[in-house]
């Protein structure tokens, strides 16, 4: 089931299975019977930690979801709630246990923090009465979850708000104790990097929390080389650019949620000769995305433009494949190509699912004219085919959007009001599209003008409502909105400097991490690129002009645990995104991974995968009321 | 070696030997003579009552506590009521248990812990006989009452008294009696007449006919095993549950007898009990035969895992049946393999090439690795420094003649050989058997050293065992710095130094618990300065909270990342502390502001948010604007009729085009200054969500668009409108122009419009529009004009 996550240079099915040893443990704690009731957010997470024949070979019988009024009846013996530590949680459940039918047979009521427990929280369940009515009151520490073989999030959608907007640290810490976990099992990782405030804040705590645990030494030998925190408001920019990579456009159109993803049936219904187009499924299809899908984990990060010519050398390959059937003459030869008849027809599935979702991408990508800028040509020139009318329309605004934004990152008219997000507003396009641009532009030209943000504003305010000042409010203090405050823009010494653009991408073949934006390489991922050759030294200087300090911290590792590198074997980098990463970003790591001549290979951490809608979505006030 | 088997005794198949172990430090005067004594087992203290019954109550007996080696530790008059039994719990408590029940617990130096009482009922009839029991569950006390009635504890750290029922028939106190704990159970034994009682009648299987009544018993160390004495002076063996008899042997002494104890071990080949008279002792095992000892003053009986320790008033011995290794070493003419390698050894040091003969004769029957092992195991059961060598001298040669014997037996033997001497030692006074040591574990050795104050001693095994620092020397040092905050003479200064000084470089010491300590004696300065030392702030923080240094809590919550801290904290303040106090302590902590706020969820936050406001002009501005147009909206709703009230002002005039309140929406758009670009986008779309085509193009006409006039071509397009979408063709801008005519599906003009402007990009973008069946001539022109404009 998890194979994919220990083909990894570092096996990451390690952490997966003591989570689920640590989940056994605690469902056994509570014998006999059990339901459990869902806080909803946690299914997606556990999801990825086990399925629900563990939870079955545990006794668990029945699950629900958290809600109001009373727990449906289920004859089991125990109630578990799997919750977060929140307050609004806490009074669910405390009606929940107060409205249990006192003439059914009592059961027993437990509750697992996911991930940790709060003092908050059981205090609220004490206001409420209730706190005593559980017999067992526990935590799942589920910190880092692994999502595939070379990818931990921690799926904490809030994170970069409470961090960056609310002052909340909660997430550091765990994000620290998470990586004492990670460090208990694969070893102490000697040379942490970092740059930027909570950066900073968690190297702090990780320290402290090895100077608590100091006695217990741990006796594995490292498996990882370095660690590098980076703070995600090091590098606001990257997020807020549309991801060009075939799963970041999964992403940016469909959205991924914790590894699956959800899409229009229509292309994939099944054509049978004769049915006619009557029986669309109506249902979006669900498809789980990961590199245990090897046609998957060969496109996924390639640029959009070089996934059709991909796709359809596969094609290739498997029909070739068929065809050998008739080439299979002796009883041997034919047992032989049955055998692999399942292999194959899963290959051919697998074609199948991703030719259509190229397809749908496509009719919202692809262009119709080549009105280029700079490296967009070639971003249209593969599927030039006649559209229909409708999705030309979806496909123009994607394109228009798409130019503008380039033009952004180039440094072209920064400073100025620009008239296609003025005609956006006007048009009442999404708010979060404005809000993307509008950042964006605020971040390549390091602050608008004070009449510039305050047009925009006012322009946002009159279009979408007054009460967005909230969100408004919220972009400024997190830094992604600012008026200028001095007169020099260094985004263009910072784009020359760390070479963010690059003039000719080559998004077929590849030879820069640029690719993944078809021209802008990720600021993140050159900060690390330009950690492992030649070091941070060479770029004190623009460091300086990125917020939050930086650091080099060493760890001590016991003596004979320091590792003898074999000649040309690769340092493993485990590089920690505090606030978020972009399915480009993860990309353009791997790619880099891969180089031949590269010499590092890297592991992805995070608190949250993100795209710059779900990003500016969590900064939202009242997010929930938000969604266009 | 004859000298070895000189105090050897044999008793059927075994042997037995008595060994002296210490002489007694001490210094008593009537030895033991009226005294109640206590020993604890595995060598450990030994408490001493002299004349517990007072003869007036102007005497006060004396309560003396010493090592096994008869060191004195404590010493004290003894001021309570009247003991009747003293114990030790599996701690190295000392259990003091009165006459009215009640047992008051004192440490190793005398110093009061705390009391607890055995029942109320126990106060009229008075506690006869108690017993001081240890099983797995802990340490247990049992009475018996002058009403004849049990009463039983299991683990007195967790008391719940059992009151036991009444033994039928019984006048008067019972002859004698024995805990046993038994199926995780702890039962009363009791004997009356030649009946036993425990929770049914019964009697032991096969007892003498001529036995009246059982005068004494007892339970062997492991609880599997029973011995009864009886007034015919039989001593009858068997298995504690009473199924099976192992034994009988008579005495041909009537008198009851003193004391009576097990002495077996583990693997015991001969198993026997030790009865104590008067003057002698008798060890009596399965065989017929016995062993008498004659014994010098009054004595006592201390059972142990392999043996019986005798103490008296001057003398301190072990009585043990002889280890299997040793007795097949040193028996006289044995030919073991491990009797041969000795003597091998023997030989070779003298330099005889006897040696070599002795050793052929064990290689021929591949007994070497045999002969190795007997030799370790012997050099463990032997307490004498120079046998241990010899011993292990012997093994140690034999070892060279073996290829692949695995080393870790004789090294682990010689470090707890070390360890064991070294606290067996007169000063220490702890006699422990390697048996005991293995059964203890090191853990628990030092335990009961801290807990004896033999810091350095303590320190150096763990060193010297190389024990985990978490578990070894940090633990010693920490328990040394628990007791150093304890010395009042000393300034905090000078105690927190020497305290940092020494535990520095120790890893994993909990300084809080040091710093508790210091608190409870009063010491909260020294407190807070050893709390400064502990790296956990989860640790730190209660403590300080307990001190009321709820500053310093605050700001070590916030250090450590963990906001669950902080929230504790702040709850706790919030209850301590007055509401000004309470902001005034928040207000220098941003971190627990805003968490606090969280908590309250909204309350504060709108409240901040009113500053914020307040502070920026923009939104001062903007709030008004939202003022206005609310007052605006509801103007209108009471003269129209509309619903607009919640409508941003983009959606308040839509809705008045959408209506046809063109002046209204006039109005707004200048009276909120709404620019002109997006005032032409919405009326445009607007009208033509009503397609009004009528009015667009009066619209368009009215003056010169901002907005250019493709978006008049696709908004027709996207409504459907192709004719009217062609009027404003003509109008749009040259760039734009071919986008305009692909838009209205105008295949030629969009390839004049390209052809014409040169541009390569806009023809090819015309071309694939284009089908090479129906418009082949379009295709041609094209194809030459892209061409040409290559060419350039």
């Amino acid at each position: 089931m998890a194979a994919h996550l220990s083909y990894g240079r570092v096996n990451l099915n390690i952490l997966r299975e003591a989570a689920r040893k640590e989940l056994r443990e605690f469902l056994d704690k509570c014998a006999g019977s059990k339901a459990i009731v869902w806080d909803e957010y946690l299914t997606g997470p556990f999801g990825l930690i086990a399925q629900y024949s563990l939870l079955k070979e545990h006794e668990v019988e029945k699950m629900f979801t958290l809600k109001g009024g009373r727990v449906p009846p289920a004859d089991v013996k125990n109630i578990i709630f799997f919750v977060r530590p929140r307050l609004e949680l806490m009074d669910i459940i405390a009606e929940n246990v107060m409205s249990e039918d006192k003439l059914q047979p009592p059961r027993e009521f437990h509750i697992l923090f996911v991930p940790r427990r709060s003092l908050l929280c059981e205090q609220r369940l004490k206001e409420q009465g209730v706190l005593n009515s559980f017999t067992n009151i526990d935590e799942y520490i589920l910190d880092l979850i692994p999502y595939d073989g070379d990818l931990l999030s921690m799926e904490s959608e809030s994170a970069f708000r409470e961090c960056y907007l609310e002052n909340d640290q909660t997430s550091l810490y765990h994000t620290a104790k998470g990586l004492m976990t990670l460090q208990a099992l694969y070893g102490t990782i000697p040379q942490i990097f970092g740059k930027g405030e909570c950066a900073r804040h968690v190297a702090n705590m990780m320290l402290r929390m090895k100077r608590e645990f100091a006695g217990s030494q741990n006796q594995i030998l490292p498996v990882f080389d370095t660690l590098l925190l980076l703070d995600r408001n090091v590098d606001l920019l990257t997020p807020l650019a549309t991801q060009l990579t075939y799963e970041g456009l999964i992403d940016e159109i469909y959205g991924i949620t914790n590894g699956y993803v959800k899409l229009p049936p229509e292309k994939f219904a099944q054509k049978k000769p004769g049915e006619g187009g009557k029986d669309l499924p109506t249902e979006p299809k669900k498809l789980q995305l990961n590199s245990a899908e090897e046609l998957y984990a060969e496109i996924r990060d390639k640029n959009f433009n070089a996934v059709g010519a991909a796709l359809s050398k596969k094609a290739k390959i498997i029909s070739a494949a068929f065809e050998e059937r008739h080439n299979a003459k002796t009883v041997g030869e034919i047992k032989q190509f049955v055998s692999q008849l399942p292999h194959m027809q899963a290959a051919r599935n697998s074609l199948a699912n991703h030719t259509s979702i190229a397809e749908l991408i496509k009719d919202i990508t692809s262009e119709f004219s080549s009105f280029s800028l700079l490296s967009l040509s070639h971003f249209l020139n593969y599927f030039c085919q006649v559209l229909p009318f409708s999705s030309r329309v979806t496909s123009e605004v994607f394109f228009d959007n798409l130019t503008v934004e380039q033009e952004f990152m180039t440094g072209v008219d920064t400073d100025k009001v620009n008239t296609y997000i003025e005609d956006c507003i006007s048009r009442k396009d999404p708010l979060i599209k404005i809000l993307r641009l509008v950042c964006m532009q605020s971040v390549c030209n390091n602050g608008l003008k004070q009449k510039v943000l305050d047009h925009y504003k006012r322009e946002i305010l009159q279009t979408y409502g007054y009460e967005h000042i909230l969100t408004l409010n919220n972009l400024e203090k997190v830094g992604l909105l600012k008026p200028q405050t001095t007169t020099r823009n260094n985004y263009p010494t910072i784009r020359k400097t760390l070479k963010l653009w690059m003039e000719d991408a080559n998004e077929q073949n590849p030879n820069d991490i640029s690719y993944v934006y078809s021209g802008y390489a990720p600021l993140s991922v050159r900060l690390t690129q330009l950690l492992a050759r030649p070091g941070w030294r060479s770029i004190e200087e623009v460091l300086k002009m990125l917020p939050g300090p930086h650091f080099e911290e060493r760890q001590q590792l016991p003596t004979g645990l320091h590792k003898k590198r074999q000649q040309g074997e690769n340092r493993t980098t485990l590089v920690f995104f505090l606030g978020g990463v972009t399915y480009a970003e993860i990309a353009a790591l791997r790619f880099l991974s891969q180089m031949e001549d590269g010499g590092t290979e890297y592991v992805i951490a995070t608190t949250k995968l993100i795209n710059g809608t779900s990003w500016i979505k969590s900064l939202m006030d009242r997010p929930e009321a938000q969604i266009s | 070696m004859a000298f070895v088997t000189a105090n050897w005794n044999p008793l059927g198949e075994a042997f037995y030997r008595k060994i002296e172990l210490y002489e007694m430090g001490w210094n008593l005067k009537d030895g033991l003579r009226e005294c109640l004594v206590a020993a604890a087992p595995y060598g450990g203290p030994i408490a001493l009552l002299k004349e517990p019954q007072r003869r007036s109550p102007s005497v006060r007996p004396q309560l003396e506590i010493y090592s096994s080696s008869g060191v004195a530790m404590a010493s004290f008059p003894w001021k309570s009521g009247v003991v009747k039994q003293l114990g030790w719990t599996v701690c190295d408590d000392l259990l003091c248990i009165q006459e009215d029940g009640t047992v008051l617990i004192y440490d190793l130096f005398g110093n009061f812990k705390r009391h607890f009482s055995m029942g109320n009922e126990v106060g009229q009839s008075q506690v006869v006989e108690a017993k001081v029991f240890h099983s797995p569950y802990g340490t247990g006390v049992a009475i018996v009452t002058g009403a004849s009635r049990f009463t039983l504890a299991t683990n007195i750290d967790d008391l719940k008294l059992r009151r036991l029922p009444e033994v039928p028939g019984l006048q008067g106190a019972p002859t004698c009696w024995a805990v046993l704990t038994q199926d995780r159970q702890s039962k009363v034994l009791v004997a009356t007449g030649a009946d036993l009682f425990i929770l049914d009648y019964t009697s032991p299987p096969g007892l003498s006919p001529q036995a009246t009544s059982i005068v004494h018993m007892c339970v062997s160390f492991s609880y599997k095993y029973l011995a009864l004495f009886t007034d015919s002076g039989h001593l009858w063996m068997g298995t504690a549950n009473l199924k099976e008899k192992l034994s009988e042997v008579e005495t041909k002494v009537r008198n009851p007898p003193k004391q009576m104890a097990w002495c077996r071990r583990p693997k015991s080949q001969q198993p026997s009990v030790v009865i104590m008279w008067d003057g002698h002792i008798l060890v009596a095992g399965e065989c017929k035969n016995t062993i008498s000892y004659h014994l010098e003053g009054v004595s006592i009986l201390v059972p142990e895992l392999d043996g019986v320790r005798i103490i008296n008033g001057t003398h301190h011995e072990l009585l043990q049946e002889v280890p299997a290794s040793c007795e097949e070493i040193f028996k006289i003419a044995s030919m073991a393999p491990g009797a041969l390698l000795l003597e091998a050894h023997k030989e070779y040091e003298k330099e005889s090439q006897k040696a070599d003969e002795y050793l052929r004769e064990i290689k021929e029957q591949n007994l070497l690795g045999e002969a190795v092992k007997q030799c370790v195991e012997a050099a463990g059961h032997e307490l004498e420094a120079e046998t241990q060598k010899t011993l292990l001298r012997a093994a140690s040669f034999g070892k060279c003649f073996l290829s692949n014997f695995p080393p870790e037996p004789f090294v682990s033997m010689c470090r707890d050989l070390r360890v064991l001497n070294a606290v067996r030692d007169y000063t220490v006074g702890i006699p422990l058997t390697h048996t005991q040591f293995k059964q203890m574990t090191v853990q628990v050795l030092i335990d009961r050293l801290v807990y004896r104050k033999l810091y350095p001693l303590a320190i150096e095994i763990c060193r010297y065992l190389k024990t985990p620092e978490y578990q070894g020397v940090s633990r010693v040092l920490k328990h040394w710095a628990c007791c150093k905050v304890q010395q009042k003479e000393e300034a905090d200064e000078v105690i927190a130094r020497a305290i940092s000084l020494k535990l520095g470089e120790a890893a994993g010491i909990s300084y809080s618990e040091i710093a508790t300590k210091a608190y409870e004696c009063g010491r909260t300065e020294l407190a807070i300065k050893l709390l400064e030392f502990e790296p956990r702030s989860g640790e730190q923080v209660p403590l300080l909270l307990k001190m009321k240094r709820s500053q310093l809590a605050l700001s070590k919550a916030i250090e450590s990342g963990d906001t669950d801290l902080v929230y504790t904290v702040v709850t706790y303040l919030k209850n301590e502390m007055n509401r000004g106090d309470f902001f005034m302590t928040l207000r220098n902590q941003p971190v627990a502001l805003s968490l606090y706020r969280q908590a309250q969820i909204g309350h504060l936050q709108s409240a901040v948010d009113e500053y914020n406001k307040a502070k920026n002009e923009f939104a001062a501005k903007a709030t008004e604007e939202e003022m206005r147009l609310l007052r605006f909206q509801k103007k209108l709703e009471e003269e129209k009729g509309e619903s607009l009230v919640g409508f941003s002002l983009h959606d308040t005039i839509r809705t008045l085009l959408a209506v046809g309140l063109h002046k209204h929406a006039e109005q707004l758009y200048k009276d909120f200054r709404v620019p002109d670009k997006r005032y032409w986008w919405l009326k445009l779309t607007a009208l033509a969500e009503k397609e009004d085509w009528e009015e667009i193009e009066k619209f368009a006409k009215s003056k010169k668009s901002p907005i250019g006039y493709l978006p008049f071509v696709e908004i027709c397009v996207k409504h459907h409108n192709k004719y009217e979408a062609k009027k404003y063709v003509s109008r749009v801008t040259p760039e734009q122009k071919v986008k305009a005519h692909l838009a209205v599906g105008d295949l030629e003009g969009a390839a004049d419009a390209a052809i014409e402007r040169r541009n390569d990009g806009e023809i090819s973008t015309v071309l694939s529009r284009c089908s090479p069946s129906t418009d082949r001539a379009l295709v041609e022109r094209l194809n030459r004009a892209k061409a040409t404009a290559a060419k350039k």
